[in-house]
């Protein structure tokens, strides 16, 4: 299946899918030293996001996320693309920043947990197998 | 979004790397928010300073971007996670002190006056009704956008450091007329006095309507320092940009909201039972945001010739201008003979404090936010006189 959305930062890669309906703060929600999400009551707390392909509606909390998108990054924990309904200015920031590939404009309720995913985040395409 | 020449230039890389990056951030924002183009700003406020946010990665993005970018317009910082001077008469550990001056010397670099605060309205990062600015303090973005009728959105680091090596911002949200009208009025009908109680009022309105745009009537005077409290506490709890009060904030009102909340003396003493817990107080704050000259010269004078307990800490948190001339009033002198300390450039949301502490007193609704969150104090909003008690017992 392929689905079209809208490039938010530049990249290719592929993995298995992490998906959750809960937005994500980065800052305070997901720990940079582990990738773990760490948010009292969110659907993927104590789940690890390293080397996932990261599927959540938005982002959402304090701006200093975009440092922990980026921290992540830097060390190799965390998502490796990012797929989300719709982009906000924190994560949007931590990508570029990162230069992590990430693609909005997608209907995540069409991946599943799982399923691997092809991303080419320039285009704004990504294929779910 | 449509882009000058020169801007185009810019996004290829003919200005250098950091600007071809913060080209990027801002093309994506705008792109994101549906802006038309960039435009010119005046002034900047960064925030993102503290080394205990940023860590060694942020601090390493910053190094990056001052190996070649160069900042436009005018642009300050917001505060650091200690005083840059006297940081050891705060117990900031070696380790901390010597990464917060990389931090401190990257921003430099790069052409940012580093005087850390979140008040820059008060030390000549000053913008007038109806300039275009790119700040990121929450509590300023909030003044700025209400009390001083500029237009900002609320930047996170990285795209207020964009802003001030391109000098622009894309043209979205509250740099609009369309996006700055109220949707709710809200009628006080209790007295408000005193920055905590301000911080209250904020916390009752930030609780109740998130970042809808309020119409506030019913404060019949405010003076800066309420004002700052208001900001800073609305700004946290409820995440607002921009709220009008009544013949304080200059923008033109087109339509006054007829949805319409009240807010009265209970919801008031609400929102200062929420911040008052049982605990033993061993830490006290003043100066959130950063204290005034007259905040600093009333708390001096309350303080003068007595001692606070040597068993609780007492800061007094300003920008380093106010503190210089408050030095040389004697104002300074005044408050640390008590055995208080006055520190600048920092504040206690960005100090690495967290675990030094137990029960938190401040005027600052703001404060105990974070205080509480952040810091697991427990927390106590107070008066500054109550504060000021509270330390020489």
């Amino acid at each position: 299946m392929k689905l079209t959305g809208r490039r938010i930062y530049q990249g290719k890669t592929e993995g298995e899918a992490l998906v959750t309906k809960d937005s994500i703060s980065f800052y305070g929600g997901v720990d940079p030293e582990t990738g773990i999400v760490v948010e009292k009551g969110h659907e993927l707390e104590g789940v690890d996001t390293t080397d996932k392909i990261l599927v959540f509606p938005t982002g959402k909390g304090s701006t200093v996320g975009s440092y922990v998108i980026y921290q992540m990054a830097k060390t190799g924990k965390g998502p490796k693309a990012l797929i989300l309904q719709e982009c906000e200015a924190i994560v949007a920031v931590g990508c570029i920043i990162g230069e992590i590939p990430c693609v909005d404009q997608i209907d995540t309720s069409q991946i599943t947990t799982g399923s691997k995913v092809i991303i080419d985040a320039g285009a704004g395409v990504v294929e779910v197998e | 979004m449509e882009l000058t020449n020169e801007e185009q230039d810019m996004a290829a890389g003919k200005y250098g790397k950091a600007t071809q990056k913060a080209m990027e951030i801002l093309v994506t924002l705008g792109d994101i928010y549906g802006a038309k183009r960039m435009i010119d700003i005046t002034s900047v406020q960064i925030a993102g300073v503290s080394y205990a946010n940023l860590n060694e990665p942020g601090l390493e993005w910053l190094a990056d971007m001052a190996v070649d970018g160069k900042v436009r317009v005018f642009t300050t910082l917001n505060p650091a996670g200690m005083d840059l001077e006297e940081w050891k008469k705060l117990a900031i550990s070696e380790d901390f002190a010597e990464n917060q001056h990389r931090v401190v010397e990257a921003f430099g670099k790069m052409g940012v006056i580093t005087t850390c605060s979140c008040t820059p309205y008060l030390y000549g990062n000053l913008p007038h009704y109806g300039q275009h600015i790119a700040w990121s303090e929450s509590s300023a973005v909030c003044y700025a956008n209400s009390v001083l009728g500029a237009r900002t959105n609320r930047e996170g680091g990285p795209s207020a450091l964009s802003a001030a090596l391109v000098g622009k911002t894309p043209e979205y949200g509250f740099h609009l007329d369309e996006n700055r009208q109220p949707s709710v009025k809200v009628e006080v009908k209790t007295k408000v006095e005193g920055t905590f109680q301000f911080g209250a009022l904020g916390k009752v309105l930030g609780d109740r309507l998130g970042k809808k745009i309020s119409y506030i009537t019913g404060i019949p005077k405010a003076s800066v320092e309420e004002l700052k409290s208001f900001c800073a506490s609305y700004a946290t709890y409820g995440g607002v940009a921009l709220f009008h009060m009544e013949g304080i904030t200059p923008d033109r009102v087109e339509t006054i909201p007829s949805e319409t909340i009240e807010v009265n003396e209970d919801d008031l003493k609400g929102a200062m039972a929420d911040l008052d817990e049982d605990t033993e107080i061993d830490f006290i704050s003043l100066g959130c945001p950063h204290a005034s000259l007259a905040e600093l010269e009333y708390i001096a004078k309350q303080l003068e010739g007595k001692k606070t307990n040597p068993q609780k800490e007492v800061w007094v948190t300003t920008a380093r201008p106010t503190k210089q001339i408050a030095d040389r009033m004697g104002f300074t002198k005044m408050i640390e003979d008590s055995g208080a300390k006055v520190a600048a450039d920092t504040c206690c949301v960005v100090a690495p404090i967290k675990g030094r502490f137990h029960g938190l007193a401040s005027d600052s609704a703001k404060m105990c936010y974070y205080g509480s969150g952040r810091n697991k104090f427990s927390v106590k909003l107070m008066s500054v006189d109550e504060c000021i008690e509270e330390a020489l017992k």
